[in-house]
């Protein structure tokens, strides 16, 4: 994957979620304590701050190094989740991945994030986006870059009627049902930038 | 007896003065007799957590006989399991992170610190204010 591509990706996730700051803080006020927005914001602009050095990196590296500045700057919970995700991508995909090492990969790096949050499917969380994604992908297919976005908002809806039993929104119980997950809403928004840039 | 003897304990917390306000209260329980140190607001100065701050108070209390970390909510433990896979190896296996509530197993967690009691023992008192 050359620099340039690799910088666009970079640009595309930040802004993203620079985007939607204020949406995923309400979501996350509506359940969890409401600083998604401005954690995810602060993590991906230290990325995009970065963009030259991780982009000149082979993707596994570029990978790592956007897993290590989410952990260490975006300081809540999504870091090490999210920082977990693309570190463990990072350590599964090869620098030229294809369709099926994305799928593979994807795989590897859900079973870490629940590793890291003690948390499976169906528990109102990011993983309940990861997971169709990671199934879409495996399935494979034409139109990807199209029908993926699609996948990921109807996966980050259907979190709505759940109840949470992780993270801060647990504390609330039956309260939670009815909201969507603002890690969902993240995970969904990058997944879209991502097919939106590659698909460009 | 040396402090350094003794388990240390780190507290972290989302709030830089709930985490110096425990600390305070342990300090006044035990003295120096307890490597301290504590982590809390995000690298910003806000509320959160931040693994860098984390890292360096496990590095402060630093202990032979290991660390006992006290969390509040959700990303503090989240942040602190980051940061103990992030310390050296050998470390690792003497670093614990305690099911507990922050202040009360702070003080208990210390107290037991402070007669010498190895960490296993440290956490278990720390922890038994969640069965109590």
């Amino acid at each position: 994957m050359d620099d340039a591509l690799k910088k666009k990706l970079i640009e595309a996730m930040t802004g993203a979620i620079v985007s939607h700051t204020d949406e995923l803080t309400a979501l996350d006020q509506a359940i969890g304590d409401g600083d998604h927005g401005l954690n995810m914001k602060r993590g991906f602009e230290a990325v995009l701050a970065d963009m030259g050095p991780i982009s000149a990196k082979p993707l596994p590296d570029a990978l790592q190094a956007i897993g290590t500045t989410l952990v260490m700057k975006v300081g809540g919970a999504s870091g090490p989740l999210y920082g977990t995700l693309f570190m463990a991508l990072g350590k599964e995909l090869p620098p030229e991945p294809t369709v099926t090492d994305l799928a593979r990969a994807l795989a590897a790096a859900i079973e870490a994030v629940k590793a890291r949050g003690k948390s499976d499917l169906g528990q109102k969380t990011m993983l309940d986006v990861l997971a169709p994604l990671q199934v879409a992908l495996a399935h494979g297919g034409t139109d990807l870059t199209k029908r993926l976005p699609e996948v990921v908002k109807d996966a980050a809806e259907a979190t709505v009627p759940l109840r949470a039993i992780r993270g801060r929104a647990s504390f609330l119980g039956e309260r939670s049902v009815g909201h969507m997950d603002p890690g969902a809403r993240s995970s969904a928004l990058l997944a879209t930038a991502i097919c939106n840039t590659i698909g460009a | 007896m040396p402090a350094s003897k003794n388990v240390g304990i780190v507290i972290v917390s989302h709030s830089a003065k709930v985490a110096e306000g425990a600390a305070d209260m342990v300090r006044q329980m035990v003295g120096d007799n307890v490597p301290l140190a504590a982590a809390g607001g995000n690298a910003e100065g806000g509320l959160g957590t931040d693994v860098a701050a984390i890292m360096a108070a496990i590095d402060k209390a630093w202990s032979e006989a290991g660390v006992a970390i006290l969390v509040d909510l959700g990303g503090a433990e989240t942040n602190s399991e980051m940061a103990v896979e992030m310390m050296p190896e050998e470390r690792r296996e003497r670093i614990v992170i305690c099911n507990a509530p922050i202040v009360e197993g702070a003080v208990m967690a210390a107290t037991e610190a402070s007669g010498g009691s190895p960490l296993a023992v440290v956490q278990a008192t720390a922890e038994e204010l969640m069965s109590a």
